[in-house]
């Protein structure tokens, strides 16, 4: 059995291109470092796993899950990431580019703002490492927070995702990451998070199959 | 730092009550033993450059472990309110707060006193009974700071390692805790070193390996051998 590699993708926009919500330098540490471990260690992950299958070594295989979970996670979220935040000052980054995901978050939380005000509240309550996400579900939408980097990977839709490592903010918000959750609001890019709204799971994930 | 850990600790048995029995935990006067507060660093915050810079020194300190030291306070506060309303619901939902904030509040207590200036008691080779101990436990004082560099690696997100002695049978081992967990039942800790990117970011980004490679620099082995002899 071959095993895929999975590359880094390409950030849609420059590095500078999210200033001054998110510096420069956190995106480049962050992309071409943070992101670039989990593929490089997801892959190593997935070509021990295929030996230890090859042999029928079971140990092994369940040993090696955690690291699966974990890179793989870490891929899929930073993938998702990069293409649900935009530059400010593109027309993605207004809410009018989600007019079908607005009329159900003002169904769900009354509106956008109410909805942005939870939304922030729970990403601050995360307890260490982790991410925030709004998701669709069979019930509708619904905020869930994960740890570390377990991905929302049981047949909801990820609409967007929040990096809440600190890695994502601490260069420039320090310890104040209430401000960095204030600020991501200005590049959250409402036309992918329509068009995610719109698709499936298997759309959503589409990002990560191009990197096969 | 003895007068706040013994606090905080009468606090983690509050918590435990209060897990398995709300009511009758808020009853006890474990909660209402004053407040937490932020210890002094018993150094200056550039006093461990270069290994950990001033800055990081001072934001870990004024603001991290401040911010462990008021979630720690409000969420006692809260139970106190709770259980005066005979609310147990709501003293219950303090709990992972409690945890969260008073392991902070523990664990970076810990942590400043085990650190120490490199040449003025930190950095070097553990002496005595522990280095006996450590020669017994894991082969060398190399193989521990290999296998402790390894667990540090292998942490996935935020957390801490810990040397810490089995306080039936005296042997010494390492584990790691997540997010701000203590070390707690039977294992004393003896030397913990925080894996949080914030403990390192400002000045290693992310090369956090080199990060678990400078902090041998800065151990106050004294200080541990207190704890170990205790
Ligand atoms: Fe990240
Ligand atoms: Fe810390």
């Amino acid at each position: 059995m071959s095993v895929g590699t999975y590359y880094l993708p390409a950030l849609p926009y420059a590095y500078n291109a999210l200033e001054p919500s998110i510096s420069a330098q956190i995106m480049e540490l962050h992309h071409s470092k943070h992101h670039q471990t989990y593929v490089t260690n997801l892959n190593n992950a997935l070509k021990s796993y295929s030996t230890a299958s090859s042999s029928n070594d079971i140990p092994q295989q369940i040993a090696l899950q955690q690291a699966i979970k974990f890179n793989g996670g870490g891929h899929i979220n930073h993938s998702l990431f990069w293409e649900n935040l935009t530059p400010a000052s593109s027309p993605d980054a207004k809410t009018d580019s989600a007019p079908t995901l607005v009329a159900a978050i003002d169904k769900t939380w009354g509106s956008v703002d109410s909805f942005k005000a939870t939304f922030n509240k729970a990403l601050l309550g995360i307890q260490g490492s982790g991410w925030g996400w709004l998701v669709k579900d069979a019930q509708g939408l619904r905020i869930v927070t994960t740890k570390d980097q377990d991905p929302v990977v049981s047949g909801e839709v990820p609409i967007f995702g929040v990096d809440m490592w600190e890695h994502a903010y601490y260069l420039q918000y320090l310890n104040g990451k209430a401000a960095y959750v204030e600020n991501i609001w200005n590049v959250i890019n409402w036309k992918t998070a329509e068009k995610r709204y719109k698709g499936s799971a298997q759309d959503a994930f589409s990002v990560l199959k191009a990197s096969l | 730092m003895s007068a706040t850990l013994l606090r905080t600790s009468a606090l983690r048995a509050g918590i435990r009550a209060s897990a398995a029995k709300p009511m009758a935990g808020m009853a006890s006067t474990s909660f209402v033993r004053g407040k937490a507060t932020l210890p002094d660093l018993p150094y200056d915050y550039g006093a461990l450059e270069p290994h950990i810079s001033g800055q990081i020194m001072e934001l870990h300190h004024a603001k991290h472990h401040q911010t462990y030291v008021n979630g720690v306070n409000a969420a006692i506060e809260a139970i106190g309110d709770a259980q005066a309303k005979g609310d147990a619901q709501a003293a219950a939902k303090q709990a992972p707060l409690l945890n969260f904030h008073g392991g902070g509040h523990i664990n970076h207590s810990l942590f400043w006193e085990n650190l120490a200036p490199n040449g003025k008691g930190g950095g070097g080779e553990p002496t005595g009974k522990l280095l006996t101990a450590i020669n017994e436990d894991f082969g060398s004082f190399d193989n521990l700071k290999k296998q402790t560099n390894a667990a540090l690696a292998g942490i996935q997100g935020s957390g801490w390692a810990w040397l810490v002695k089995d306080k039936t049978s005296g042997t010494l081992g390492l584990v790691t805790r997540m997010g701000q967990d203590p070390v707690s039942g039977n294992l004393e800790p003896l030397m913990g070193i925080d894996a949080w990117e914030h403990a390192y970011y400002l000045q290693y980004q992310n090369r956090k390996a080199e990060y678990f490679g400078a902090i041998w620099e800065v151990i106050n082995w004294g200080n541990v051998a207190k704890r170990f002899e205790k």
